[in-house]
């Protein structure tokens, strides 16, 4: 699975969408530290993901943690109910930037 | 605060039932000895059920059942709607990513540290990297509360550490089903109170379906959203906590009030045990 990117502002935004489990991070992930390695802002919006599991998540960890020893901006968008549970459930809720919309974000 | 409807349901978590476990008609023997007798029970999708019983009930065999480790004399035993008594080992193989199993002990490999031990599933069943197995397993070693602890060895660490480092390897592919034996026993109360609020936390943020073994009717109280009652190999009762609280049954009071047993006595039966040989057998000389 391909996930759709485009740009906005100084961002570049990548949309999460379904089910981002085992199957699916391993795609995520690389696309993530894709971008990260040309150096661009990072948003990823997860209003469309029904679910993510650990390995989901860990792309997005991985993925920030990338973006902070670059000193570039990382941050969450629209986190679903289900999203945010498992975020909070490693207290992650309290680590990443999280935004309701993009238009909340400081472009 | 449950509706009216869902706890006429027995349902008080769920709202939508979806049978993920559904066990019918399970009988087992040791020998000639029943074991089981025809045990029914289902589990839904997101619920905590806890079986609870004295020693020797039957829990820790039922567990087993449920778990596949074992070929029962009858009955089925369905997990996410397969029967797992008539799975070839591939399939069942495959059925495994989907559960995870917190072992009373612990069954920690004591030559791998607390990390290695966890990310172990992962290993076996996914092609994940490095950098994300290691992420995942510090995730869920955060969860149970034993951040840091990564790299020490089973044989370093506390009887709550232990239970808390296998749930950590239970839960490490975000398990459909998730089976825990015994969580508080052998724990001082804190540490058994903290297991079950992140019993409860799993359940709530991962929508598991959990089912607890114990005989500690506090930790089964909070965190059970029904509860099968066993008793010498039958079900006595499978009920919400106030319909088990309420219950008539006189076993199920005398396990709750914590009473001894008081059964008749059978003399004949009791002497036959005793000595191994029933009443028409030769007197000693």
């Amino acid at each position: 699975m391909k996930y759709p990117v485009h740009e906005h502002g100084k961002f570049s935004v990548i949309s999460l969408t379904g089910e981002v489990d085992l199957n699916c991070s391993p795609q995520a992930r690389e696309q993530i530290l894709k971008c990260l390695k040309k150096n661009n802002h990072l948003l990823i919006d997860l209003s469309a993901v029904e679910y993510i599991d650990s390995s989901g998540v860990a792309s997005l960890v991985e993925g920030f943690q990338t973006a902070r020893g670059q000193q570039l901006q990382f941050a969450l968008l629209g986190v679903s109910k289900a999203a945010l549970q498992v975020l909070q459930l490693a207290r992650l809720d309290k680590v990443f930037p999280i935004y309701a919309s993009i238009d909340d974000v400081d472009l | 605060m449950n509706t009216a409807a869902q706890v006429e349901n027995n349902l008080p978590h769920q709202v939508a039932p979806d049978v993920v476990i559904d066990v019918k008609n399970l009988v087992t023997h040791y020998d000639d000895k029943l074991i089981l007798d025809d045990i029914n029970f289902t589990v839904n999708k997101g619920e905590i059920m806890v079986i609870m019983g004295g020693s020797g009930s039957g829990k820790s065999t039922l567990l087993r059942f449920l778990l596949g480790l074992n070929t029962p004399t009858s009955g089925t035993v369905s997990l996410l709607g397969k029967d797992i008594t008539q799975m070839s080992a591939q399939e069942m193989y495959e059925m495994r990513k989907q559960m995870g199993v917190a072992f009373q002990g612990g069954a920690l490999f004591g030559s791998m540290t607390v990390a290695e031990n966890t990310q172990l599933p992962l290993r076996e069943h996914t092609r994940l990297d490095e950098n994300t197995m290691r992420i995942m397993s510090r995730m869920k070693l955060e969860v149970v509360n034993l951040a840091g602890f990564e790299d020490l060895m089973p044989a370093q660490l506390s009887g709550g550490m232990i239970k808390r480092a296998a749930l950590a390897r239970a839960i490490i592919m975000d398990p459909k089903l998730l089976f825990f034996d015994e969580p508080s026993a052998g724990l001082d109360p804190v540490v058994a109170a903290e297991l079950d609020e992140l019993i409860l936390r799993l359940r709530d943020a991962m929508n598991m379906s959990i089912v607890v073994v114990t005989h500690e009717l506090d930790s089964a109280f909070k965190i059970a959203d029904r509860i099968t009652v066993l008793d010498r190999g039958k079900i006595l009762m499978c009920g919400t906590v106030d319909e088990v609280r309420n219950s008539g049954n006189e076993r199920i009071h005398n396990l709750l009030n914590r009473k001894p047993r008081q059964d008749a006595v059978d003399v004949d039966e009791y002497m036959g045990r005793l000595t191994g040989r029933n009443i028409k057998g030769s007197l000693p000389d």
